[in-house]
């Protein structure tokens, strides 16, 4: 392509671009955010009554925290597992997908979806194939706090 | 010899049309829930069909339409000299292992959501340039194993967004005979690859429409005739986002191909079955073609079809290094 081809071409992919904007309808952020806010406060007030209750009965704040991430974890997968998860995650959005129980949705689905492809290759290689980048990355993040905190407390 | 079939610039027109004189449709049940549930030879149950996964399912699907479509004209699965088929998963999995078990000669394509287009117009012109009497074209997709390789896991929790399209079920085979009773396929064009930059995983339309427009324009030009020329005009599956993009593209080209243009992935299925901007994939158009289009041609409701075809070219690879998604579009006119 010359320089004026390739120009030209530019052009009309600009102008094509100005014509999608125009048409394309945007998601309805108003609806998708009242959405989000009840169904994950909904979880999070779960969460937060389990701990009330857990504390009620004596138990230490740290193990009941643990002892709630662990039901919700549990809450989640077994929603997942009988199909109910993803038709709430397509109404919420974010309200499911960013509490605790989002993060066992994705692990659960992948290990169900892969399965098929058996234990070694299906559910070992790819169960991280959609929370995989949350942990590189949570790791990576927490190696690099610890180490700053490392540094300033010496 | 000069190429005395082939007209303008990309488009051939066929010397003995060559004739479907049978085909066979075989839909998920969302789909047998849609406005054409009833046109449809066979309205699955489940996604499964009794095999342990979508693939399987799919290519059982796939292999269950040719064979129908062949039994509906009192012919054996031997009898049918080619088949081309193809789909939309890594290596074409469903046509082949559904050819492994048909055990005929065997052509595989993949041309995206447009391979019915593309299998239909190849079929034609082997059939059209003598050599072979009698083949089957088909294509099949399926919407949980299209979902598990293009986008997340069938059951993530994931929004959609409102250009979100979803994969049909579907798949639908055609017999291609140079004699025999039944609409002709009689010019076909052969879309070029167009890209416009559209980046949008979760948006194939605008990806598409500008090769729908493209073909569309050529075909008309190469065989000097009106949009009116045809009673229907039908892109395969721009969905409502790409079909709104298409129709202001035909505009700037000239053509007003409405009132009779539409988009099978705008018809598969009701506003209310929640598939946001519609329908897509290569069971899409076959199932609209091998289902109700064909059907009401059969019933003269309508005499002359052009089914414009359409299929991204998107991987999933490519988009995340940084590559924008290839459109393609291919026309093949079918008149009574």
């Amino acid at each position: 392509m010359n320089v004026d081809a390739k120009k030209m071409h530019q052009i009309e992919i600009q102008e094509y671009q100005n014509l999608v904007d125009g048409i394309k309808p945007k998601p309805d952020v108003l609806k998708n955010c009242i959405w989000a806010f009840l169904v994950g406060g909904a979880i999070c007030a779960l969460g937060q009554l389990m701990l009330n209750y857990l504390l009620s009965l004596g138990m230490s704040r740290i193990d009941a925290s643990s002892t709630v991430s662990c039901i919700m974890i549990f809450l989640a997968a077994f929603f997942t597992g009988i199909g109910i998860y993803d038709e709430l995650g397509k109404r919420a959005g974010a309200g499911s997908i960013v509490p605790i129980t989002g993060f066992a949705n994705a692990i659960v689905a992948s290990a169900m979806e892969y399965k098929r492809e058996g234990y070694i290759f299906g559910v070992g290689a790819r169960i991280f194939s959609v929370a995989g980048p949350t942990l590189v990355f949570g790791f990576a993040v927490a190696v690099l706090i610890g180490l700053i905190k490392v540094f300033l407390s010496s | 010899m000069p190429a005395y079939k082939k007209r303008g610039s990309q488009t051939v027109v066929f010397e003995d049309p060559p004739v479907i004189t049978s085909w066979a449709s075989i839909v998920g049940p969302k789909e047998g829930q849609g406005p054409w549930g009833g046109d449809f030879d066979q309205v699955l149950p489940d996604y499964l069909l009794g095999e342990k996964t979508w693939e399987k399912a799919e290519r059982k699907m796939l292999q269950q339409a040719v064979s129908l479509a062949l039994s509906k004209r009192d012919l054996q699965v031997d009898d049918a000299e080619v088949i081309l088929a193809g789909d939309l998963l890594n290596q074409t999995v469903s046509a082949n292992y559904a050819a492994r078990e048909l055990a005929r000669p065997f052509l595989g394509l993949y041309g995206a959501c447009s391979t019915m287009a593309e299998a239909l117009l190849l079929g034609a012109m082997l059939v059209d340039g003598k050599f072979f009497n009698r083949l089957v074209s088909a294509t099949s997709s399926h919407h949980y194993a299209a979902s598990r390789q293009y986008r997340f896991p069938t059951e993530q929790g994931t929004q959609s967004t409102p250009s979100t399209q979803w994969t049909a079920t579907a798949a639908g085979a055609v017999v291609l005979e140079w004699e025999g009773v039944g609409p002709r396929v009689t010019a076909a064009t052969i879309g070029k690859v167009v890209d416009l930059g559209q980046t949008d995983i979760a948006d194939m339309g605008s990806a598409m429409a500008p090769a729908a427009a493209h073909t569309l324009k050529t075909h008309l030009e190469d065989l000097e005739l009106l949009p009116d020329y045809y009673d229907l005009i039908l892109t395969g599956d721009l969905a409502r986002v790409g079909m709104a993009i298409a129709e202001q593209l035909f505009i700037r080209d000239g053509l007003v191909p409405r009132p009779n243009y539409s988009d099978c992935g705008v018809l598969l299925y009701d506003e209310k079955q929640d598939v946001d901007a519609g329908g897509c994939g290569c069971g899409c158009a076959a199932a609209m073609l091998c289902g109700p289009l064909l059907k009401k041609m059969l019933a003269g409701e309508i005499n002359k079809l052009l089914l414009v075809a359409t299929g991204a070219l998107m991987s999933p690879t490519m988009s995340f290094q940084g590559e924008s998604i290839p459109g393609i579009a291919h026309a093949v006119a079918i008149e009574n």
